[in-house]
């Protein structure tokens, strides 16, 4: 068993402005690890990874990364110690092409396994695009190009949030095929996922979050369908 | 169900309306109490508070930021010589008559410069001015570059001693002024003006809502021009003389304008008569200093802009929760009182 | 041939106009700031050529190598001390801001150098000239500022899309939280762009200097060129600007040709003619 957890969420209370959107959110995530996060629409998911690398700004609480608070720090700094996100929607610059956005992720030059071929490796369709305007590509192949541009950076931990949004279910698996060669490298991932299934299908562990606050956490196996559908849903 | 009322009076409105009738009274009084030269100096506080509450209305209520109002101060400047010069019109008359105009005018021109948008807009309307200024200096009957007097018989047939005219254009620019600011209050209280609100906070809302949001700003700044043609052709009977460079002089009718509007707070009624109050004060203090002047009031605007945003009125607006001009309305739960405003 | 002429005149100005709007064009495509300063800016630079020539005894054309550093280093100071605090989603702060500095920067010039017109000289080259063909002459200096016009056009235009920070301008420009999350330090970056705007403004301010007389007031006509030659290329297309600027260097141009009354008026004409007619300019590359 790994020594410190490489992230430590204490008691996390993250706000827009002055709604309040998280509630004491407690988490430990070890090297390694591949975390699922899952729960209904505005259950917080996208706000704790958005808290994580600081574009929401959080309250009380505690963000340990390999020891560091990184509560105060701005999201340029965070991202250089080694977290990437993959945000929601993809969100990829859509002025430059394929290989331009890949490029952009590789800005920090952390070292790593994560280059350019690499990345054609893991998505080789992306190789046939890579000089395509981004906004070009179908869905599926924007939420590659999202991954590989976070891989880019050889983060320790990268964050993906709600992968499966607005995909084909084959299109879906697909992507979910490649994660083994992500977390093989040691890459610990953790995947906010609206697809309850896959997300218990890859994860080491899963944490439910409802109405801002960790409903339920355990490991896929040890978890009933009851004791999941009740966390998500609540009654 | 507990009785309530929306009523937009507060005490403190209550009293400002009552200071305001005993102010406006003083100032139309003052041809008999006041001394010349304060007469001037009130009248060219009066131009003031006049332009910065129009470029208000457009920016602070319409989110229409134009840095070519001057167009139309000018505008109206050569509209009243022209018709005094060419028709032989008494000058008064014609007041209104550069009011009109300039709205027709400004509706071609707000096709144009509508289709630009945020800061393009502004450069834009910077640029109409220049071309009314550039036209201006075309206009030979008018004394081209070089600009033109007021003949003498038609001033003459505005009073008939220096300050018989002092005061009637004193007293007719108090009373357009006076107009302007309740034209203002008016639409500010009525559905123009909650749909000019929404358009603020989010066109796209307003629009979904059914606001016609190109209709509206179209009026405002069509009425905005009227009102900026009114004011310089009063600017222009006081001076008695026009030049292409004065009437559409940027400094004089857009950037003190908006240094008044901006210190004083933009999107409030209050604001303009704040700013016009303290910018006069500014330049008593300091003088005829000159460029010095203007740049203490250009730092002064920006440092107001970067932290103070609501300008001083604002502040202290926030701060006391005051509203002197009662626009916004209130609901007030168990407490209905007939006689109360409602709408 | 005086048509022709007239015309080929109104092409080299062109360039000259798209050196003013090319750092306008630069930062609205970055930050979608519009700096009301920007003419005041070339102005300043002109002033700061002045001071160059006074104390080096260069030719003002070669006092462009220490003055575009200076008003670089400027213009990022300028950024990350003042507008980076405007920056957000409403439109007035940036705008009443930069036009404060505007009358800032007019005022402090007519302190610091009067309102006495200046002209700096550049010897030789202003009055050299290159004839075509009977009643065809095309200046040196004009052929030169043409030419510097092009070559500052196509160097930004490598930058931006063969440079890594290029690639992070572009970036920072589509999805500034996104870029943050690559690692990028928008406010740097805001930085630098308008360290590069102002560098080329420099560039400006010198040919400003050389070709004509100018005073402290000058820098609005010089905004309102480079603005008008902006909307009439296309928003976000810097050779768009360029082709913007002949197009208005060429409506000034025959303008005058008509009446010297009309040289001014003619180019607002033709702008508010593209503005009726094909508002989003020639070849846009961004909506406003």
């Amino acid at each position: 068993m790994p020594d410190a957890p490489l992230l430590q969420i204490e008691t996390l209370d993250a706000f827009y402005g002055s709604f309040q959107a998280l509630f004491g959110v407690s988490m430990t995530i070890a090297a390694g690890e591949t975390i699922a996060i899952i729960g209904a629409n505005s259950a917080g998911k996208t706000t704790l990874l958005k808290s994580i690398v600081g574009l929401v700004r959080s309250g009380s609480g505690a963000i340990r990364f390999k020891g560091e608070n990184l509560a105060r720090l701005e999201t340029h700094k965070i991202v250089a110690r080694g977290i990437a996100l993959s945000p929601e929607g993809r969100r990829l610059f859509a002025s430059l092409s394929v290989e331009e956005n890949l490029r952009a992720g590789g800005k920090s030059k952390r070292p790593g396994p994560w280059t350019l071929s690499a990345i054609y490796a893991l998505f080789p369709v992306l190789k046939q695009r890579r000089n395509q305007p981004a906004p070009s590509l179908s869905g599926g192949q924007q939420q590659m190009v999202a991954i590989g541009r976070a891989l880019m950076a050889n983060p320790d931990l990268v964050l993906i949030d709600e992968l499966s949004l607005g995909l084909a279910p084959i299109v879906i698996r697909d992507i979910y095929a490649a994660l083994p060669q992500i977390t093989r490298t040691g890459t610990t991932a953790l995947i906010v996922e609206q697809d309850t299934g896959q997300a218990l299908a890859v994860a080491s562990r899963v944490y439910c979050l409802r109405g801002g606050r960790v409903a339920l956490e355990g490991r896929p196996a040890d978890l009933s369908r009851a004791a999941i559908s009740s966390a998500y849903f609540g009654d | 169900m507990s009785d309530f009322a929306v009523t937009r009076a507060t005490p403190e409105s209550r009293i400002a309306a009552l200071v305001a009738l005993i102010v406006v009274a003083g100032l139309a009084a003052a041809p008999w109490w006041m001394e010349r030269n304060s007469i001037r100096v009130a009248g060219e506080m009066l131009i003031y508070v006049g332009l910065a509450s129009l470029w208000n209305l457009l920016a602070g209520y319409g989110g229409l930021v134009s840095v070519g109002q001057h167009a139309y101060v000018g505008l109206g400047a050569y509209i009243l010589f022209a018709f005094g010069i060419l028709l032989g019109a008494p000058p008064l008359a014609v007041v209104p008559v550069a009011g009109v105009a300039a709205a027709i005018l400004a509706l071609p021109v707000s096709m144009l410069v509508f289709r630009l948008r945020g800061a393009y807009f502004a450069i834009g309307t910077w640029v109409v001015a220049e071309v009314f200024r550039l036209t201006a200096a075309q206009v030979t009957v008018l004394g081209g570059g070089s600009g033109v007097s007021l003949p003498i018989a038609i001033v003459r047939s505005i009073g008939s001693t220096r300050e018989m005219r002092e005061f009637v254009v004193y007293d007719a620019t108090l009373a357009v002024t006076l107009g302007i600011i309740a034209g203002i209050f008016f639409i500010a209280r009525s559905r123009w003006g909650l749909a000019l609100q929404a358009i603020r906070d989010s066109e796209i809302a307003a629009e979904t809502s059914g606001v016609d949001v190109a209709g509206a700003k179209r009026l405002l700044y069509v009425a905005a021009a009227a009102g900026a043609a009114m004011l310089g052709a009063l600017i222009s009977l006081a001076k008695l003389r026009i030049t292409p460079d004065s009437a559409f002089s940027v400094n004089d009718w857009t950037a003190y304008v908006i240094f008044i509007t901006v210190i004083g707070g933009i999107g409030r009624i209050e604001g303009p008569i704040v700013g016009t109050i303290l910018f006069f004060v500014l330049r008593e203090t300091l003088a005829d200093l000159g460029p010095f002047y203007l740049i203490a009031l250009g730092a002064v605007a920006v440092v107001t802009m970067l932290f103070a945003p609501k300008g001083v009125y604002g502040l202290i607006a926030e701060r006391f929760h005051i509203q002197l001009f009662p626009i916004a309305r209130r609901v007030a739960i168990g407490a209905a009182t007939k006689g109360d405003a409602q709408e | 041939m005086e048509w022709l002429n007239a015309v080929a005149q109104g092409v080299l100005i062109g360039g000259l106009y798209a050196l003013f709007a090319a750092g306008l064009s630069l930062i609205f495509g970055v930050m979608r700031l519009v700096n009301i300063a920007h003419g005041d800016l070339i102005v300043l630079a002109a002033y700061v050529v002045l001071l160059i020539v006074g104390v080096t005894g260069l030719n003002p054309l070669v006092a462009i190598f220490i003055a575009a550093p200076v008003m670089a280093a400027f213009g990022y100071g300028l950024q990350r001390l003042l507008f980076n605090r405007t920056l957000g989603d409403d439109i007035l702060p940036p705008l009443l801001v930069s036009f404060g500095l505007s009358v800032i920067l007019q005022n402090i010039l007519l302190i610091a150098f009067s309102a006495d017109s200046r002209k700096l000289d550049a010897g030789a080259i202003e009055t050299a000239s290159w004839t075509l063909a009977p009643g065809l002459t095309l200046g040196l200096l004009p052929l030169l500022m043409f030419a510097t016009a092009l070559a500052v056009i196509g160097a930004l235009q490598f930058m931006f899309y063969r440079t890594s920070l290029g690639r992070a301008l572009r970036a920072t420009s589509d999805d500034q939280e996104v870029a943050r999350l690559m690692g990028y330090d928008n406010r740097h970056l805001y930085g630098v762009a308008m360290a590069l705007s102002l560098a080329v403004v420099a560039v400006a301010g010198a040919f400003l200097a050389v070709r004509a007389n100018f005073i402290p007031s000058a820098g609005p006509a010089r905004l309102i060129f480079g603005f008008e030659a902006v909307i009439i290329g296309g928003l976000g297309n810097l050779w768009g600007t360029l082709i913007g600027g002949v197009i208005l260097g060429v409506a000034q141009s025959l303008g005058a040709m008509i009446d010297p009354g009309w040289q001014l008026l003619a180019g607002h004409l033709a702008f508010l003619l593209v503005l009726a007619v094909r508002p989003q300019g020639l070849m846009p590359r961004i909506s406003a």
